[in-house]
């Protein structure tokens, strides 16, 4: 019977499943971080029972750190408690923690990649909505919550009913100025922000084909934006050439054998989807958010809509922008680099190269924080943090920082920040702030100019 | 987890849609290691103004509008998987929300801590506000067992789904952890069996 890349991965890890019920799924790798964790760690303990493997697990810590002198001890003292308590957690139940310092630290997103424990074909959790991210390397990857991350702690499993499938492909090659983090925030606004919601989405054609991991990642990161479980991409060369001599791939023998099994998972030619919906890349423009979900987003030479509906009007108004109004142009004062969106090597690569030799406007403050410490050294190795620091921004230390005002990084309520995180809800990134999500490219032409501007102008 | 019962109470519309996890608890507040106590922080945003005092056209704030049954927009609980919203509106008293849909993460964590997601068609959750906004006071039936939604005053009833394993786990008190701890030795035997688990191991 033809099968999705979905399927295959998914029967793979179906222990049983239970009659007109869920199906028990076999979770091969769960990523722990110190905010969705503690009230799990709790429950295992009250009900006295251990965890199950801890090799399965890979932990740290990233959305409640602060990225400024992460070698001294946390000023926050709640924020301080929260990260002991994962420090305590992980010792008590022999859980390895890539805690602050570790050479491995960084958002959970950014770091399981690059040390090579997402691979393809797994099931991976985590107690964070962006686990799709993983999806890039043809895994099923969902975000759960915490009564499920206690779950998987005690058994390794987890009870789902078998979801939705959506086909998206993207077919085309997308103009100069235009990236992986435009496509993506064209493509939810066009299906809405609960356009997907109960399904898996599979990413697939030209577009997606010529992407590089870090791109996909940041597809595949965004489709929780669209409502998905997850996002799913089909593994190949490009996918085998990642995770290569990663520190925790396969190497040797095993390496081949994973080889060849990965090589089988892809969706087959005459399998079907729920939903099929395909876009041309051509037609992408760089992107801005106006509004406070994913879904409301234009291409920067667009007006924004005119809806008459109550909660698009609240929208524009938290947004202070009027029904008509183009965004290029508008000043801004803050620009946030960074999030499990966009921190990768290749992300601070692409904004290096612009602001090489140009300063940012004297009025912005600009942020720039790695995903990992790994994505930092290779930065500081190549010369990337002095072209950052000549041109006056802000290179921090790696974590989730101004993506979710949980840190100490926030922006000011009524403040504007063009950011490369996920969400632009009301207040995400700070009690009133105003949040405009774009490419890495976009905001560091922001960042430049003080305004929002259509980067292509400015590209050679 | 608490048995859930069958409720009987007023209704509290907040017509908002695509209500997201941001805006249920704020992420300021996600830094406890306990699951008490979010619920004086639901809504903070909407509900409190920057230096603490009430908003006070709020309808979680007036006198207005009351009761264990939250009535909301489309797609609500989207965004971040914090199962502390599902605590927030529970810990308020929050027992069934009623949307024309929910978010997957948040719909399972509302399901593991027994608050009801009651799914209603567009066209009846417009009617339901309406309704609610002119009669404060009406009262809606939410029974779980009979699968139904019923606005008593009115004598209309609509059924509703849920997962039949998820509505057992809810009228029994039970979550999902009981059935897993069962499957130990499946679980062993599924990972000496499984090529890929020997593959990557």
């Amino acid at each position: 019977m033809s099968r999705t890349l979905f399927d295959k991965i998914w029967d793979a890890h179906v222990i049983r499943t239970i009659e007109d019920g869920p199906s028990v799924l076999y979770i091969d790798k769960h990523l722990v971080h110190e905010v969705t964790s503690p009230q799990a760690f709790a429950g295992l303990e009250k009900r006295g029972i251990g965890v199950a493997r801890v090799k399965n697990i890979m932990a740290t810590v990233d959305h409640n750190v602060p990225t400024i002198n992460q070698h001294l001890p946390i000023k926050d003292l709640i924020s301080r408690k929260q990260v002991e308590t994962m420090e305590t957690n992980c010792k008590k139940f022999g859980i390895e923690l890539y805690g602050l310092g570790h050479l491995y630290q960084g958002i959970v997103h950014v770091i399981a990649p690059e040390l090579g424990i997402t691979l393809p074909g797994m099931t991976l959790v985590c107690g964070d909505s962006h686990t799709s991210t993983h999806g890039a390397f043809g895994t099923i990857s969902f975000g759960i919550g915490t009564s499920e991350v206690e779950q998987v702690l005690a058994t390794q499993c987890l009870l789902q009913e078998k979801p939705k499938q959506i086909k998206i492909e993207i077919n085309g090659k997308t103009s100069n100025g235009v990236s992986a983090k435009d496509v993506i925030l064209y493509v939810i606004s066009e299906l809405g922000t609960g356009g997907a919601t109960g399904a898996f989405v599979e990413f697939c054609g030209s577009t997606i084909r010529q992407m590089s991991m870090e791109e996909r990642m940041t597809v595949c990161n965004m489709s929780i934006e669209m409502g998905a479980r997850g996002g799913l991409i089909a593994p190949d060369e490009i996918t085998f050439a990642y995770c290569r001599n990663k520190p925790f791939a396969p190497k040797g023998k095993k390496w081949h054998a994973a080889l060849e099994y990965w090589k089988t998972l892809f969706t087959d030619a005459d399998a079907t989807f729920d939903k099929n919906f395909s876009f041309n890349a051509e037609a992408v423009a760089p992107m801005i958010t106006y509004g406070t979900n994913p879904g409301m987003g234009i291409n920067i030479n667009e007006r924004i809509p005119n809806h008459n509906e109550t909660s698009f009007e609240r929208s524009l108004e938290y947004m202070n922008f009027s029904k008509g109004d183009k965004l290029k142009g508008k000043k801004v004062n803050w620009v946030f680099i960074g999030s499990c969106t966009n921190s990768r090597i290749e992300d601070l690569r692409i904004v290096a190269d612009f602001v090489k030799g140009k300063k940012k406007a004297e009025w912005v403050n600009a942020l720039i924080v790695p995903g990992s410490r790994g994505v930092l050294m290779q930065a500081q190795a190549e010369g990337i943090d002095q072209i950052l620091l000549e041109a006056g921004f802000v290179l921090r230390e790696p974590g989730c920082s101004a993506c979710l005002a949980m840190n100490d990084d926030k922006i000011p309520a009524g403040d504007y920040c063009v950011s490369t995180s996920n969400r632009n809800f009301e207040g995400r990134q700070g009690p009133g702030a105003r949040t405009l999500l774009a490419s890495p490219l976009m905001a560091a032409a922001a960042a430049v100019y003080g305004e929002i501007t259509d980067v292509r102008e400015f590209l050679n | 987890m608490e048995k859930f019962e069958t409720i009987i109470s007023n209704v509290v519309p907040l017509p908002a849609e695509n209500i997201d996890t941001d805006q249920i608890i704020p992420a300021r507040f996600l830094k406890a290691t306990t699951k008490e106590g979010f619920g004086q922080n639901l809504f903070a945003d909407w509900r409190y103004h920057e230096d603490g005092s009430v908003v006070t056209d709020f309808v979680l704030n007036g006198d207005r509008y009351s009761g264990k049954i939250l009535l909301a927009g489309k797609n609500f609980g989207c965004g971040s998987s914090r199962e502390h919203a599902a605590w927030a509106l529970y810990d308020h008293g929050f027992r069934v929300v009623i949307s024309s849909y929910f978010a997957d993460i948040f719909r399972s964590n509302a399901l593991n801590n027994g608050l009801l997601p009651v799914r209603v068609s567009e066209a009846f959750l417009k009617q339901m506000f309406r309704w609610v906004e002119a009669f404060p006071s009406a009262k809606v039936k939410v029974d779980l067992h009979e699968q139904t939604l019923e606005l008593l005053d009115l004598g209309v009833k609509k059924s509703f789904e849920i997962p039949p394993f998820k509505k057992a786990c809810l009228l029994n008190g039970q979550d999902d952890m009981h059935f897993l701890l069962n499957l130990k030795e499946e679980v062993i035997e599924y990972e000496k069996t499984s090529k890929y688990m020997q593959l990557i191991n």
